[in-house]
């Protein structure tokens, strides 16, 4: 029989896992605080930051500044772009290396997942001459193409990990009923995979919109997403600690509801086959 | 029309040979049951037909029109399988009805065709219902009726009782056996289990090894089986079969006695001690440690009160006895 936790036990552990939390949630806390105060008490002691008054200053002169609507736009374009095409090719992909495995199929997925372990700074230059005498240097398309290839590993290695999990003989049964590929795909593992290409789908929305290496590279203006809408808010001089908190609460909002309102999905999709 | 013919068929996974090479007719109609231990490649065979293998050489016919190549949708076949593969996402209806879907048939002659084959398989009030919600031979009748309306030219079968407890199991191959009988299809069924075996084919292929030891109709196996593999396997309980002196005293290498052909008989000629006695009421089966030819199997009558350590003579049929040579082969 389970031992029942005391309930000091259960206390100590309820206010331990709030302080973990609150630890990892504090920076995004401590930014949302700081872009509701003016820039000078944005750089003064906590204590004395929290008694100022309290603005809205940062967020008008924010708003005056940048076009945060075509960043945001920008944003959305990019990560569910990029995310869209990713599923598209990753979804046979993974059918194929799920179903039909051939000898080199693993070492394939090790391969694909060892080029997330390069450092990307180390393809900065082919990448940036490639964009460049393509003509994608800050084009939406270009930064669509490079996120589609960035993550795509990762949304084959997911995409694989739930398709493992489909039985074999219910899709063999659906080409016995007569079912093409695309209809096998369509009607029969796709429906059956739903949750995990919704976890995966997810993931890489958050993955893409969170990106900051190459969307800071390749774009300026045009098809800058919201990681280049805070970036410009950082200075080397001078005061901006408030604009910059600002505008990152601004970037991080529409992200933090999604992953708010999908916790459940997220959870339940990355620990998929974890537990049977 | 449902005739199926393979010609050299043989079947390789890398170097193993899983089925060396094999012919074998099915004709129209006929109830054809693949039997054999674990590993003999009776499941192998039957997805060969079905296109979800690839053959290593040799041709499948299908009603006379080589179908070697041909994909498993291309083939006109319907195949039940052992964890009966339905589509979990879908009510029983939309299982049933998916064949026709994917032939694009007119919905409206599609819903006639899905209500006609659950009313066959009492599934009307299941119609709306998940899988999931459905037992173990409901679920198996969904994938029968899947089968069902397709009006395939055959069916094939891959263990479909396997996974069903002792009681179900017996009902749904009484019902597989009367779906038979009323649809007069080809049907292609694959089982480890002999008693299934005997009780549905019309003919039985007795698989070891990927090769065929027999082919023939039930009784025939049972009365005549052709070599000391088929004699072991078909029949239960087992067959005894003897080496030895005892078999060199009729001409063999081994003899083959079924139980039900040993009779309890004072100055029978094998002397032993019971070693284990089961009373099934109808039947008694006793195990009996004989000094001339070893432990033999013996059925009597459930009237037979014998207990273990009981001392008995035991006489077997001569006429019912089998001789086989050295190669395993019967004597004529």
């Amino acid at each position: 029989m389970a031992r029942k936790p005391s309930y000091l036990a259960r206390t100590a552990v309820t206010i331990a896992a709030w302080g973990v939390g609150l630890l990892i949630f504090f920076p995004i806390l401590w930014t949302i605080l700081m872009s509701f105060h003016s820039e000078g008490d944005a750089i003064k002691s906590p204590i004395e930051m929290l008694t100022s008054p309290w603005s809205f200053d940062s967020y008008a002169e924010v708003q005056e500044r940048s076009n945060y609507a075509l960043h945001f736009y920008n944003s959305v374009v990019i990560s569910l772009g990029s995310t869209l095409l990713a599923l598209v090719i990753a979804i046979p992909a993974a059918w194929a290396m799920a179903f039909v495995p051939g000898r080199k199929t693993k070492d394939l997925l090790m391969w694909m997942l060892s080029t997330k372990m390069m450092p990307a700074v180390g393809v900065l230059i082919p990448m940036y001459l490639g964009f460049r005498n393509l003509g994608l240097l800050d084009t939406l398309v270009g930064l669509v193409a490079v996120m589609t290839l960035i993550n795509l590993p990762i949304v084959v290695w997911m995409l694989y990990t739930y398709f493992k999990e489909i039985p074999g003989e219910i899709l063999e049964a659906a080409r016995m009923d007569g079912a093409s590929l695309r209809s096998e795909l369509l009607y029969v593992l796709m429906p059956m995979a739903l949750p995990g290409i919704a976890s995966t789908l997810l993931l890489n929305v958050i993955l893409s919109w969170n990106e900051a290496f190459w969307t800071l590279q390749l774009t300026t203006h045009d098809a800058a997403p919201l990681t280049q809408f805070i970036a410009s808010y950082s200075s080397p001089e001078g005061l901006f600690y408030a604009k910059l908190s600002a505008a990152s609460t601004m970037a991080i909002a529409p992200i933090l509801v999604l992953g708010w309102f999908s916790q459940k999905q997220l959870v339940r999709g990355l620990t998929f086959g974890a537990v049977k | 029309m449902g005739k199926i013919v393979l010609k050299s068929v043989r079947k390789s996974f890398g170097q193993v040979d899983v089925i060396p090479s094999l012919d074998l007719t099915v004709e129209d109609g006929e109830f054809v049951v693949f039997v054999g231990p674990s590993g003999c490649g009776k499941s192998t065979l039957l997805r060969l037909i079905a296109g979800l293998e690839d053959t290593t050489s040799g041709v499948i016919d299908i009603d006379g029109q080589d179908a070697t190549d041909l994909p498993p949708a291309k083939r006109g076949l319907a195949m039940v399988f052992q964890s009966y593969a339905l589509y979990p996402h879908m009510s029983v209806r939309k299982n049933i009805a998916f064949p026709l879907k994917m032939a694009g048939m007119d919905p409206v002659e599609a819903a006639k065709r899905v209500d006609a084959a659950a009313n066959v398989l009492n599934l009307t009030n299941f119609l709306d219902r998940r899988p999931g919600q459905l037992s173990g031979g409901q679920r198996q009748r969904v994938a029968i009726g899947r089968a069902i309306v397709r009006e395939p030219k055959a069916f094939l079968f891959d263990e479909p009782l396997s996974n069903l407890d002792a009681a179900l199991r017996i009902n749904m191959r009484q019902e597989i056996t009367e779906l038979h009988q009323s649809l007069k299809t080809t049907m292609i069924y694959v089982t480890h289990d002999q008693v299934e075996a005997m009780t549905m084919a019309d003919k039985i292929v007795v698989l070891n090894a990927g090769r065929i030891e027999q082919v023939g109709p039930p009784l025939d196996l049972y009365d005549h089986p052709a070599n000391t593999f088929v004699a072991g396997f078909i029949g239960s309980p087992k067959m005894n079969l003897i080496e030895g002196a005892e078999a060199a005293k009729y001409g063999a290498k081994t003899i083959g006695i079924r139980p039900e052909h040993i009779d309890i008989a004072p100055g029978g000629g094998w002397a032993g001690v019971v070693g284990l006695s089961e009373h099934l009421g109808s039947d008694t089966f006793l195990k009996v440690k004989t000094d001339q030819v070893g432990t033999v199997t013996v059925r009597a009558g459930g009237e037979v009160m014998l207990r273990h350590g009981d001392r008995i003579e035991l006489r077997p049929q001569l006429g019912k006895l089998h001789r086989f040579g050295a190669d395993g082969k019967v004597i004529p």
